[in-house]
């Protein structure tokens, strides 16, 4: 199976849009949201299933027994992102700075911090109609690298079916995103043309040539700022990236999704475009 | 006084909110927080720049003395240690918690410095910009998060630009936050992600509001969310394409337009007195 993902250095950029309507476009209906921080994509696709729903365990984190700590504070000493809290004479454990590292397990002279499993979120599967995979991490959970990973590994499972499978990414540059990127056959980059856009669209694609990914770019909302956008086209040019489409700024847009609609779903200008971005990112995977 | 500017999600303006009250506010420090896509200085544009490199811990493996009972590589809990004839240390992944150089019995592990970004300064107007700024690669960016946030003045404004969402890496930003101001845009992604800070500012028991950017029209999901929840909306921010053009050249809006200074000085004003009041109310 083949996979399409769907980056944007920052949120906002309308990745989420063009995602689902690809996923509308797509005969396969095989697609995954891996903005395990906020997925937004089951919002606007209709008549989902009832989902298989499992706990994502994190990393393990401490836990203090109160009763065994004899307050010497070697954990506290040792550890180095903040997590053991010290009051009066007491230590805890901040479960939202502990990384699970260990440390303080390994210098308790009398075994008091030991390391337990956490639940840091939930992983969704939709298998009937279409299949979905999804997840949603705990708030102010950590590791949404792993369950990056998690979400696209449930895509392989065998109960799929289908050629291409359609992957909303998660936004920025950081772990998640490259959990994202790890084995996909294609990234597109929704660019905005706007000076913070155009620096976040450097370092994504940068990232994933990085992985060596066919890397295609289009431009969202390019006729706010014109100027922007042929900024934006001439990086392409001048780095030989394939600029598949620039879709207008459409207020319709706006009006779909607060219906719980995908562009390609209601007559307008937008969703005409984005069906032939969608034409050209096949092409260009399929070469 | 600090002020954290949050949204659930990147691009709902966060920093052209964050900009435009450092940019009011006269005296102030805008603190960056989002190191992995920092974008207020592209605003401000700032002189004098001065730049602090950021380092942390990472393991250095002696194999002179290194005796190969792979103590380290059990304990690593993040698998960046790996074990062929001699210890392999995958620094990407590594989290520097020095564990490795506890546990092992030889002494072979001692520490080097990794540099991971870099915190920038630099002045424009009268307001301090600060802009934490992670190396592409790295695991985390909590310690330039953490050094970014020592150049808070506590004679002055304080606006943190957080990074999106509410993962681990927003809650370092907003500890120290007096008052949080939650950006929403009017869809339903908006409120789905709106909800999510939200839960956040109550965790943290911090006073919120919520400023609505991009506002077109009455009902939306976002201010049937506030009502439901009883959630104070400080200012709707109208769509306006001729700020979007501004703001995406990179033009700071209350420098030139003399509209959206008095709406970002209101909006300042009215943070600054929910502060006094939840100080009086709570103290
Ligand atoms: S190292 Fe163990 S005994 Fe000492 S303070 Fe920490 S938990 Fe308590
Ligand atoms: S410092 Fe910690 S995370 Fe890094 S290699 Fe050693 S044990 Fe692993």
């Amino acid at each position: 199976m083949q996979k399409l993902l769907i980056l944007s250095g920052k949120g906002g950029t309308g990745k989420t849009t063009i995602a689902s309507s690809f996923v509308k476009l797509s005969e396969d209906k095989v697609f995954a949201d891996c903005d395990v921080d906020a997925p937004n994509l089951h919002l606007v696709i209709d008549d989902l299933s009832k989902s298989i729903t499992k706990d994502y365990y994190g990393m393990d984190k401490s836990y203090i027994h109160s009763d065994i700590c004899i307050s010497c504070g070697k954990c506290f000493d040792n550890c180095r992102f903040d997590a053991i809290v010290k009051k009066e004479d007491s230590y805890k454990i901040d479960t939202y700075s502990c990384e699970g590292c260990g440390v303080c397990e390994l210098v308790c002279p009398v075994n008091a911090a030991k390391l337990q499993p956490d639940i840091a979120g939930r992983l969704d599967l939709y298998t009937e109609d279409k299949v979905f995979s999804t997840a949603e991490l705990k708030m102010g959970s950590g590791t949404s690298g792993k369950l990056v990973t998690k979400v696209k590994e449930r895509l392989n499972m065998p109960i799929t079916r289908g050629k291409l499978a359609i992957i909303d990414g998660s936004p920025g540059i950081g772990c998640p995103v490259i959990a994202s990127i790890t084995g996909v056959d294609m990234v597109l980059v929704v660019a905005e043309p706007s000076i913070s856009g155009i620096t976040d669209m450097k370092r994504i694609v940068e990232t994933s040539y990085k992985f060596g990914i066919k890397t295609a770019i289009c431009i969202n909302k390019y006729d706010v700022n014109i100027d922007k956008s042929q900024e934006i086209e001439y990086f392409c040019k001048n780095n030989e990236i394939p600029m598949i489409g620039k879709l207008p700024f459409d207020r319709n847009a706006i009006k779909a999704i607060n219906i719980g609609k995908t562009i390609v779903d209601i007559d307008c200008e937008i969703g005409e475009k984005v069906k032939d971005v969608f034409n050209q990112a096949i092409k260009i995977l399929n070469t | 006084m600090n002020i954290a500017v949050l949204s659930g999600k990147g691009g709902t303006g966060k920093t052209f909110i964050s900009v435009n009250l450092s940019e009011v506010a006269g005296n102030s420090t805008y603190i960056d927080c989002d190191v992995e896509e920092p974008n207020g200085h592209l605003f401000f544009k700032p002189t004098n720049i001065t730049r602090n490199s950021i380092y942390v811990n990472i393991p250095e493996v002696d194999n002179n003395i290194c005796t190969g009972c792979k103590k380290c590589v059990g304990f690593c809990k993040f698998n960046a240690l790996a074990y062929t004839n001699k210890v392999l240390v995958f620094e990407d992944v590594c989290h520097s918690c020095g564990g490795c150089s506890i546990i092992c019995p030889a002494n072979a592990i001692t520490e080097k410095k990794k540099e991971i970004g870099i915190v920038e300064k630099g002045i424009s107007n009268n307001v301090s910009v600060i802009s934490g700024i992670m190396n592409i690669g790295e695991v985390s960016g909590v310690p330039i998060i953490k050094e970014s946030l020592k150049y808070i003045d506590n004679n002055n404004y304080n606006i943190i630009d957080c990074p999106p969402g509410s993962s681990c890496i927003v809650m370092d930003s907003i500890k120290d936050a007096d008052y949080c101001i939650l950006v929403a845009e009017p869809t339903i992604f908006g409120s789905h992600n709106l909800n999510m800070v939200y839960d956040l500012v109550k965790l943290f028991n911090k006073p919120h509001g919520v400023v609505l950017n991009k506002y077109t029209d009455k009902n939306n999901p976002i201010e049937e969310f506030c009502n439901e929840k009883n959630i104070n909306i400080l200012e709707k921010i109208y769509f306006d394409k001729s700020i979007g053009n501004l703001n995406s050249n990179g033009e700071i809006v209350s420098r030139v337009n003399d509209k959206y200074k008095e709406l970002f000085s209101s909006l300042l004003e009215k943070v600054t007195k929910e502060v006094w009041h939840a100080e009086i109310t709570n103290p």
